[in-house]
């Protein structure tokens, strides 16, 4: 076991490496360099006069008048040894102070989703595997195509103008206004939850979906298998001999894909989280790249796909730990 | 066993649901495609989304004739005009009824306490609607002279909203209409560019092994550990505003398909792995056929079948990443009339709260998703059509 965890670890590195090197030639891609679009927004905010000695101490700082891979480097190496993701133009504020409060917002949101999807799909895809083309089944196999069809931003969407117009309020926002800004507090967590499950619902449907119809077409196959017809023969319940041997073989391939799943819902957190507005990685990232905010744009995409990757990792082990065949295949 | 009762070889394995039909038509000398096409008739939905999908295709390519009225035509006096209802008679005050195809004109009224226009259907006011009418001369299709639409209103000019206006005053089904051109087509452009990208990189994966698959796999694993929407917002946003709207779409569906190709990818080497060991490939190899014939010629045939059914689910997750990313205003962007571009107007919850209409073109996207992804699950079964 710690062998594969020591070998997982160091296989990420590799790919932690990779993302960092495509971030940065993402953010990199518009023309002009960043100092560019900062005495940019200086000027254009008017009045306010260029600091010359300032931007000449952020062009040695960030190593804009190198070469591009040297640039990278002074990037990374500010990022790793000395946690300074660059500061944002936008905001006039260092870039670490904006990210960890949304990061962790968006992973907080993300995982509630993750936790929804599992808690929803287990239950209907064992109902509908059971009875299968029942009417039960037929309703959440209709439910989920639908689910997988609309997407994140327009279910939003729809969400919002229905409560605008039923309740007369937009359901947008993590926190109520009187929370907005004051520091965690048992009230605040309270609130927080409160408002959490909208987007957790909008962001989880579609993976509840897939994973409603794969847990579903698992136990099928298992359903048909004769340990299960030698259990029925031998006079076991039918609600234990299910739940206690083909429920669990199924089970497998509908955990393992949670490493798949992360990704998926936190990209779905971003953009449902533009529309419904809230304090996440999402907005800010956007507004970043429209401004081409570069080292702000850069540390959410590097932080945001790094933790992804790390949690992946982590839904891994726990498999493997689970699942003894996996750590030596 | 007698000689009557003996199964033919060929349909020794067929499932029963397939022998049914295959009894009275030979399934003994039907080819692999014709079992294929029994087994996908069997699949009513299926059958019915793929005539939806062509349907859908065949919107976009006559576009020009099927919409009323020119997408980007603007008329101020129509500001979020409501939807008309398309009738068939109406009854006048002597209490007879005529017939005759017509939509109400539009009385706009002033509320007193907010200062809006409001727009009210005029009873009194009757727009005769036919088919066939004369407009101004188009392109169909980009290249056939044309002057006639299939439906509008006889005397042009007249406002014929079916499915209401927008903020310019835009005839939203004209503009839903071309959208489709565009939306469909990226869904369409995009899957083969990472089909071609899915079958080159899984090919190579799976035929030849050893580091190179390695390699393959690693870039694949990590495209699919990240988060792609992050990723394409970033790709996206690097286009300049300058550029042609033409380029901008090319970049945006080779932005699309540069992370939707792994699937594909992963799907293509699985069968290069489990069909290189099997005897017709050895069997050709030993008769000299050169590598490229044999994956062309011996082994792609064998799994075309489920290469299409892939291509067939990848098709929906292209469209909707256009629509997301041209949603957010990073995509396409006016004037290019897309389903995504058109879905932009409904971003303002207020704006949609007073003209619920503006959510058509979302409406477009879930009849066109739904449609692709019936139709691939129709075909994945198909695919194979020796299973039960």
């Amino acid at each position: 076991m710690l062998q594969y965890i020591v070998r997982r670890i160091l296989l990420m590195i590799p790919t932690l490496l990779l993302i960092s090197f495509v971030t940065f030639v993402v953010v990199q891609l518009p023309p002009g360099d960043y100092l560019n679009a900062y005495v940019a927004a200086l000027t254009q905010e008017g009045g306010e006069t260029v600091d010359r000695e300032q931007i000449e101490m952020l062009r040695q700082r960030y190593g804009l008048d190198e070469p591009f891979l040297v640039q990278y480097w002074y990037w990374i190496s500010n990022i790793v040894f000395e946690g300074d993701f660059g500061r944002s133009f936008q905001w006039n504020q260092p870039v670490s102070d904006l990210l960890w409060g949304r990061i962790g917002l968006t992973f907080a949101v993300s995982l509630a989703s993750l936790l929804f999807v599992y808690v929803v799909a287990f239950p209907i895809g064992v109902y509908s595997a059971i009875r299968k083309y029942s009417l039960g089944d037929y309703v959440f196999t209709f439910l989920g195509f639908i689910g997988l069809a609309v997407p994140n931003f327009l279910l939003a969407l729809v969400l919002m103008v229905v409560s605008l117009q039923v309740f007369g309020v937009t359901p947008g926002g993590l926190f109520s206004p009187d929370y907005a800004s004051a520091p965690w507090s048992w009230g605040k967590f309270v609130d927080f939850l409160a408002h959490l499950w909208v987007p957790m619902i909008i962001i989880g449907t579609a993976s509840t979906a897939a994973l409603i119809r794969v847990m579903r077409a698992n136990l099928l196959d298992e359903l048909n298998k004769p340990y299960v017809e030698t259990a029925r023969a031998k006079g076991q319940s039918e609600a234990v001999l299910i739940m206690r041997y083909p429920v669990r073989i199924a089970l497998n391939p509908f955990v393992s894909r949670l490493g798949w799943e992360l990704p998926a819902l936190v990209s779905g957190a971003a953009i449902t989280s533009i529309v419904l507005n809230l304090p996440t990685a999402g907005p800010v990232l956007l507004t970043a790249l429209q401004s081409q905010d570069m080292y702000l744009a850069g540390s959410f995409i590097l932080i945001l796909s790094t933790l992804t990757v790390i949690g992946t990792l982590v839904s891994d082990i726990l498999l493997a730990w689970l699942d003894p065949r996996i750590r030596y295949s | 066993m007698s000689a009557m009762t003996d199964p033919p070889t060929g349909a020794a394995a067929l499932p029963d649901d397939v022998v049914s039909i295959a009894d009275a038509r030979g399934a003994e000398v039907a080819g692999q495609w014709r079992l294929m096409w029994w087994k996908f008739r069997q699949h009513k939905l299926a059958m019915a989304s793929g005539i939806v999908v062509l349907l859908l295709y065949l919107v976009a390519i006559f576009a020009e004739f099927l919409a009323p009225v020119d997408p980007n035509a603007f008329n101020p006096r129509y500001t979020y005009a409501p939807p008309q209802d398309l009738r068939m008679s109406f009854v006048d005050e002597s209490g007879d009824r005529h017939w005759g195809l017509h939509v109400n004109g539009y009385r706009s009224e002033i509320d007193r306490e907010t200062f809006r226009r409001t727009f009210v259907l005029d009873d009194d006011d009757r727009i005769a609607v036919g088919f066939f009418v004369r407009s101004d001369p188009y392109l169909l299709a980009g290249f056939i002279p044309a002057s006639v639409k299939l439906v509008g209103p006889k005397e042009a000019g007249q406002p014929f909203y079916v499915l209401g206006a927008d903020r310019l005053g835009r005839d939203m089904l004209s503009r839903v209409i071309h959208g489709a051109r565009v939306s469909l087509s990226i869904g369409l452009v995009g899957v083969f560019l990472s089909l071609f990208l899915g079958v080159v990189l899984g090919g190579i994966s799976g035929y030849y092994g050893g580091w190179i698959d390695t390699v393959i796999q690693r870039l694949i694993e990590f495209i699919r550990s990240i988060p792609t929407i992050p990723l394409w917002m970033g790709l996206a946003a690097a286009i300049p505003l300058t550029l042609h709207p033409l380029m901008v779409y090319l970049i945006i569906t080779a932005i699309v398909s540069l992370v939707g190709w792994t699937d594909l990818g992963r799907e293509v080497r699985g069968r290069f792995l489990s069909i290189k060991d099997e005897d017709f490939v050895a069997a050709a190899r030993l008769d000299g056929a050169s590598e490229g014939r044999i994956i062309l010629r011996h082994m792609t045939p064998s799994f075309l079948s489920h290469i299409i059914a892939t291509v067939t689910l990848a098709i929906p997750t292209m469209i909707l990443a256009e629509t997301a990313l041209s949603f957010l205003g990073i995509g396409l962007r006016p004037p290019v009339v897309s389903w995504g571009v058109l879905l932009q107007e409904a971003q303002n919850v207020r704006s949609v709260v007073t003209a619920p209409w503006l959510m058509w073109p979302g409406a477009a996207v879930v009849i066109a998703v739904l449609s692709f992804n019936f139709l691939g699950d129709g075909l994945r079964d198909a695919a194979d059509p020796y299973a039960t």
